[in-house]
């Protein structure tokens, strides 16, 4: 019994702990590089990645979300960072005249970026998820390049007489002082995007503050153990009274607009958005951040996503080689991780599936 | 019309090749190949070394992509996927897509991004009434046709099929049968992989530009017909691969052609809502 005590406190404390070092790299890192930036000692390349690497860290988080915590491979998150950017670049340009206020602006198109890139996650969870394992993976890509070529087929003006928007071919016309939003396979072109270019570094760091803030809090709370033990064990969990489908998607759905939401503030970086960017590769590149990171490990993701993205930019020498390596990463990392060495090193470190597994029995045995 | 049904059969016909490799795959070692369709793109630059460099005829170009992929093929199950046979399939899954993006990005280094030229395995047309017939089409679609008569009496008749569909019904029991599973899982994936050279091949000589990246799009859209079909299922593979080509290209002709891979892709999406286990496939159920 008393074993078991310290077990669960030690659980406790490493849950906290995870949090504390969450949060405490980016309240530490933040003033740090503004300081660097007030005294130039930070060069304009890495400057630039700067918005770059919290979209990227908001990113690996959430697709953390749907591959370690829920335990379903997703190959389709940078379809919601598509929807995310389309819809929050569009909403900002729409506001352009009714908001001046750059932040605020910013704010909106985010919250719709987060709204939309949700709707679609639903859209796209309900029938995805009733699937499992390989198929649910090649389902999620299937749906990825499906919002990819819809974009790229997608047309958007507005004018004094409203929106204007067509699928596969353009059959509206604007008028004289109407402008084109989205062009079909050019996507938003640079001409629509001027004067949006409003994603600051503070900005991207308050993002990936809330983003932990919903991701850890739902990892620590009730809804987050349920679904762990969905992940864990479907059908145990679905035995005590747990509704999968409802958690599976709630997760899901959480990920999608977290990933929506980071599609926003990317848009909001750069000079034109072009649906093709957001493509499988993309999102194989999240991927190698998350397992890099180590599945389920929030800090990890942050810590791989933020040296991934300045590793090309510090060996501008490697580039070439960069996606080889990533990939060389990915493979020996999954061979390490379920290798002998690593179950051995595991049964020393006391097994986090088992604490998980008990602490989930131990809160649904409160209940009952 | 016609000319459509038949380049559409034709390409349909490759699907189904390809489509043969996933399902031997995931029929006999439960795992999603994700490399399958990277391993096409290795075929057709082997072929493309062999006609340009080497000077080969493309017919012995075919047989060196053949003989490379299959090696290429029981390395990557040897060194990628053996270790983890007892993985959770997330794992399993992830490597594969590792061994993917490998095979891509060091053809990108070694080949460069650039689109090269391929050299047709057979050039010209049939003429048959007012049919226009290209002779790649009639090749890829009798090709197709013997692969799997020849695959079907292969796992039907010899010892060595019989083994394979024993692993693939039940890992443990066939083991305790004295079934040699590492010998029969490598096997699954020499003829996969000898299989993907084939269709590399046949697809370039219809559409002669090569890139790195070649094979990933037609190697999702196999798969979508692997599980059209009924995965597992060798007939299945051919059903599923020549109602996706014909699909595919019927939509291509058609006032919705920019969207053609958005088609195809949903056809996979509600294929597997409604029917997961394909038209010819056997259902299984998840047992507790």
């Amino acid at each position: 019994m008393k074993n078991l005590r310290s077990g669960s406190l030690a659980k406790l404390w490493k849950t906290r702990r995870d949090s504390i070092i969450s949060f405490a790299m980016v309240l530490i890192a933040y003033p740090v590089i503004q300081a660097m930036i007030n005294s130039g000692s930070i060069s304009r390349a890495i400057k630039g990645q700067l918005v770059p690497i919290c979209v990227y860290i908001v990113m690996a988080v959430s697709l953390n979300l749907t591959v370690g915590i829920l335990g379903e491979l997703s190959l389709g998150h940078s379809g919601f960072m598509c929807v995310g950017a389309f819809s929050g670049v569009t909403t900002s340009i729409l506001l352009t005249e009714a908001i001046p206020s750059e932040p605020l602006r910013l704010g909106i198109s985010v919250v719709v970026a987060a709204a939309a890139a949700a709707l679609t996650g639903v859209l796209v969870g309900l029938p995805v998820l009733r699937l499992r394992g390989d198929y649910l993976a090649i389902v999620t890509l299937a749906f990825c390049e499906i919002i990819k070529v819809l974009f790229q087929n997608f047309y958007l003006g507005v004018d004094e007489n409203g929106l204007h928007f067509d699928i596969i071919k353009k059959n509206f016309e604007l008028s004289e002082s109407g402008k084109l939003i989205i062009d079909g396979p050019s996507g938003i072109p640079s001409g629509a995007m001027s004067g949006q270019r409003i994603a600051t570094f503070g900005a991207g760091v308050l993002l990936v503050l809330f983003t932990l803030f919903v991701v850890l809090n739902l990892i620590n709370s009730r809804h987050g153990r349920a679904i762990m033990a969905v992940r864990d064990n479907k059908i145990a969990a679905d035995s005590i009274g747990i509704s999968t489908t409802r958690f599976r998607l709630l997760a899901f759905v959480l990920s999608a607009s977290l990933a929506g939401m980071a599609g926003a503030l990317y848009g909001a970086s750069q000079t034109v958005i072009e649906a093709k960017k957001y493509d499988f590769n993309l999102s194989i590149l999240v991927l190698v951040f998350v397992v890099l990171g180590g599945l389920g490990n929030i800090w990890g993701s942050m810590l791989s996503a933020t040296l991934l993205t300045l590793l090309p930019e510090l060996l501008r020498g490697l580039n070439n080689y960069r996606m080889l390596i990533y990939a060389v990463l990915l493979i020996l990392m999954m061979l390490f991780n379920n290798s002998e060495l690593k179950i051995t090193l595991g049964e020393r470190l006391g097994g986090l599936k088992n604490r998980l597994t008990k602490k989930t029995a131990k809160a649904e045995g409160e209940v009952a | 019309m016609i000319e459509n049904l038949i380049s559409g059969i034709s390409l349909g016909s490759v699907y189904a090749i390809i489509a043969l490799g996933y399902t031997m795959v995931y029929g006999i070692a439960k795992m999603l190949n994700f490399a399958h369709g990277d391993v096409i793109m290795v075929g057709g630059y082997m072929s493309f070394c062999g006609t340009v460099y080497l000077g080969l005829n493309p017919w012995l170009g075919l047989l060196v992509a053949m003989g490379v992929c299959t090696v290429l093929g029981m390395t990557i199950e040897r060194f990628a996927y053996k270790p983890l046979r007892s993985a959770p399939s997330l794992a399993v899954l992830i490597t594969a897509i590792g061994v993917s993006y490998l095979l891509q990005n060091a053809a990108q280094l070694i080949w460069s991004p650039n689109p090269k030229s391929f050299t047709p395995i057979v050039t010209g047309n049939i003429k048959l009434g007012d049919v226009v017939l290209p002779k790649v089409a009639l090749l890829t679609v009798g090709s197709c046709i013997a692969i799997m008569v020849a695959l079907t009496l292969f796992t039907n008749k010899t010892k060595l099929g019989t083994a394979m569909r024993a692993v693939s019904e039940d890992k443990g029991a066939a083991q305790l049968m004295g079934i040699n599973v590492n010998v029969t899982i490598s096997t699954a994936f020499a003829i996969g992989s000898a299989l993907a050279a084939v269709a590399g091949v046949l697809m370039l000589s219809a559409q002669p530009s090569l890139v790195p990246t070649t094979g990933s799009l037609p190697g999702i859209k196999a798969f979508t017909a692997a599980v059209l079909g009924g995965i597992g299922s060798i007939p299945g593979a051919l059903l599923g691969g020549i109602l996706l080509g014909v699909l595919e290209n019927l939509s291509k002709a058609s006032a919705v052609s920019q969207i053609s891979d958005a088609i195809v892709f949903g056809v996979l999406i509600l294929m597997l809502m409604v029917k997961p286990s394909g038209l010819l496939g056997k259902s299984i159920r998840e047992k507790v």
